[in-house]
C-alpha cells in the first residue's frame, strides 16, 4: 500500500511534477503560506528545503507541517549535516506521526558554503546510510536494534547528479541509493537534455522513478554565479548564452521560457517520470511555467 | 607527524603578559619538522617578542630558551626541573600533547600554548603540509585504495562522493581535491571498483570515546574513558 498520495502518483505512470520552497529566515511564515496556497493544487508534491546551501532557516519539518495543514502534499528534505543519528531518527518519527511520509534523504551541503561557517559539521550518516536508517525504522526497530512503539512507513527519495563532469562515481552512488531504498530521485539541475537521456539509459534498468531537476534561471549572471558558487550546479554554456539574449529586465521571463520548453520536451518525449522545479526565490513563477509547458491548462 | 602553526604574535603577547619570567620551550620532534616550534622557531619567536615589546615600551619580561627532544614524553621532561624552577610560565611550542605533558609533569607551573595544533599529515612540498589521518580508530584504507575518506572528504562520508564535486575539486574549495574522486580513480586503476559499490554502514564512534587509551600490555583492556 502506498504511504502517501505522492507515492500513488509516482506509481500511476502519470507525469509527476514536484517543486520546492525554502522556509523563511525568521518566524514570519506569511510568504511561505502564500506560496504553498499558490502551488499546492498545481503540483503533486512540494519539497521543503532543509537549511538549503547551509543557510540557517525555519526548519523543513515546520514547513512540511504547514503544507500539510494547508492541504498540500509535502516532501520532507532531510540532510545529514546538522543532526546525528539520534536526532535524524527522531525527526523521521515526528514527521511520520504528523502524516509527513515523503522524505528526500540528502547528505547536505558543506557548512562552509553557508552563513554559519563556524558550525560543527555533523555528517554522522551520509545520504545512503540515512535511506538505510529510514528502512530500518520501517522494520519496527531503531538503529540500535531496539523496538519501536508505533512503526512508520515512508516514501523515500534521494538526489542524483546526471550532469556531473565525472559521472561514474555518481552512478555507483545512485545504485547504492536504490539498493538502500530510494523509490524516487529528484535530480540536480538539468541543463542539457542529452545528458538526461544518457542518464536514463542507465537508470531505466532500476525501478526508481526519476524526476528531472529544472532550475529556473533569472539571468545569465545568476547562471554564472551558480556555476561558480553553488555546489553541484553546472549550467551549460548554451543556456547561459540564451539567457544573455534577454532584454534588460526580461531575464526571468527568458528563464521561464527555457524551463517550460525543457519540461514540455521531457514530458512529450517521455524522457523520465516527471520533473522537479527549483525556482530559487521565484516560486511564484511555477504556475506560469507549468502552463507554458502544457502541464496544466491556462485558466480561462 | 603532528602538524601545527605558531599562534600569531599578538595572541602570544597577550598570553604571556601577566608573567615576568618565561621559558620558551620548543620540541625537537614533530614541531621541529613542521617548523612551528623547533629550536630555530624558539629563537625567532624570542627575538620577535623582544622587538615587539621594545616598540611598545613594556619590555618587563625576561626570557630563557630551550628545546626538549620530545615534549610529549614524560621521560624527557624530568631534565627540565632546574629550567622551570625560577620561571613564572612556560610558553610551550610543543603540540597540544606537549603542553599537556608539561602541565601534568609540573602541577604548579603555568604552561601556555604557543602553537595551534592542526592535524596529522605529511609535507606536500617545502612549507606546505596536508592532513592525512583523522585518528578515527577504525582504519578503512584497505577499502578505499589507501586514500582516507574521513580525512580527504570534507564531509567524511563513506559511500561515495556527494554531488558537490566539480572538475575533481571539492565544493568547499576549487584548490582542494575531491577525496572521493581520488578514491574512485585509484580503485579503478587498481581494478577494485567493487569496493566502492559496497554499502558501508555508519561509523562506529565508540572507537573514539575521548580521551582514548591504547595499551599493548598483556591483560589490559583497550578503549574506554581515561582522564
Amino acid at each position: 500500500m502506498a504511504s502517501s498520495l505522492f507515492e500513488e502518483k509516482l506509481n500511476s505512470g502519470e507525469f509527476v511534477v514536484t517543486t520546492e520552497i525554502g522556509p523563511p529566515k525568521g518566524t514570519d511564515v506569511s510568504e511561505m503560506i502564500h506560496d504553498i496556497e499558490l502551488l499546492k493544487d498545481k503540483v503533486d508534491a512540494i519539497n521543503v528545503t532543509d537549511h538549503q546551501s547551509s543557510v540557517m532557516r525555519f526548519p523543513s519539518v515546520g514547513g512540511c507541517l504547514l503544507v500539510k495543514e494547508l492541504g498540500g502534499e509535502p516532501i520532507l528534505q532531510v540532510t545529514c549535516r546538522d543532526r546525528n543519528r539520534l536526532a535524524l531518527q527522531a525527526d523521521l518519527l515526528l514527521a511520520y506521526s504528523r502524516g509527513i511520509t515523503n522524505v528526500l534523504c540528502l547528505t547536505g551541503d558543506s557548512v562552509d558554503v553557508g552563513d554559519h561557517k563556524e558550525a560543527k559539521p555533523v555528517f554522522d550518516l551520509d545520504s545512503v546510510q540515512l535511506l538505510q536508517t529510514a528502512k530500518t525504522l520501517e522494520t519496527g526497530k531503531d538503529m540500535g536494534g531496539n523496538d519501536l512503539k508505533g512503526v512508520p512507513t515512508f516514501c523515500l527519495g534521494a538526489s542524483v547528479h546526471p550532469e556531473a563532469d565525472l559521472i561514474e562515481p555518481q552512478l555507483i552512488k545512485f545504485d547504492k541509493k536504490v539498493s538502500a531504498g530510494a523509490q524516487f530521485f529528484q535530480t540536480q539541475g538539468i541543463f542539457d537534455l542529452a545528458g538526461l537521456t544518457r542518464f536514463m539509459q542507465y537508470a531505466s534498468q532500476f525501478n526508481a522513478k526519476i524526476l528531472a531537476g529544472i532550475i529556473v534561471m533569472a539571468s545569465a549572471r545568476m547562471a554564472k554565479y551558480m556555476n561558480e558558487n553553488v555546489p553541484g550546479i553546472i549550467v551549460s554554456q548554451a543556456v547561459i548564452d540564451e539567457l544573455a539574449t534577454a532584454e534588460k529586465g526580461k531575464g526571468l521571463q527568458k528563464g521561464i521560457n527555457i524551463a517550460a520548453r525543457m519540461i514540455r520536451t521531457i514530458r512529450e518525449e517521455k524522457m523520465c517520470h516527471g520533473v522537479h522545479i527549483m525556482a530559487v526565490g521565484n516560486e511564484k513563477t511555477v504556475p506560469s511555467i507549468l502552463e507554458a509547458a502544457g502541464v496544466i491548462s491556462v485558466p480561462a | 607527524m603532528i602538524v601545527a602553526e605558531q599562534k600569531n604574535l599578538d595572541e602570544i603577547l597577550r598570553l604571556i603578559e601577566p608573567y615576568p619570567k618565561i621559558l620558551i620551550l620548543g620540541c625537537g620532534t614533530c614541531m621541529t619538522v613542521c617548523g612551528a616550534g623547533g629550536e630555530r622557531e624558539v629563537s625567532y619567536l624570542h627575538s620577535a617578542i623582544r622587538v615587539a615589546q621594545s616598540r611598545e615600551g613594556n619590555g618587563a619580561h625576561s626570557f630563557t630558551e630551550f628545546t626538549v627532544k620530545r615534549q610529549c614524553d614524560p621521560e624527557f621532561l624530568d631534565g627540565l626541573v632546574d629550567r622551570v624552577e625560577n620561571v613564572d610560565a612556560v610558553l610551550s611550542l610543543g603540540c597540544g600533547i606537549g603542553v599537556q605533558a608539561m602541565a601534568e609533569r609540573f602541577p604548579d607551573l603555568q604552561v601556555l600554548p604557543g602553537v595551534n595544533t592542526c592535524f596529522m599529515g605529511m609535507p606536500k612540498e617545502w612549507g606546505i603540509w596536508d592532513e592525512r589521518c583523522a585518528a578515527c580508530g577504525d582504519c578503512r584504507l584497505a577499502e578505499t585504495a589507501g586514500i582516507c575518506p574521513i580525512t580527504r572528504c570534507t564531509k567524511g562520508i563513506l559511500n561515495g562522493p556527494c554531488a558537490g564535486s566539480k572538475k575533481g575539486k571539492c565544493e568547499v574549495s576549487k584548490d582542494m581535491d575531491c577525496g572521493w574522486v581520488l578514491i574512485y580513480q585509484r580503485l579503478e586503476n587498481l581494478r577494485q571498483l567493487e569496493k566502492m559499490r559496497r554499502y558501508y554502514p555508519p561509523r562506529n564512534f565508540r572507537t573514539i570515546p575521548r580521551p582514548r587509551r591504547v595499551s599493548i600490555k598483556a591483560g589490559t583492556e583497550q578503549g574506554g574513558n581515561h582522564g
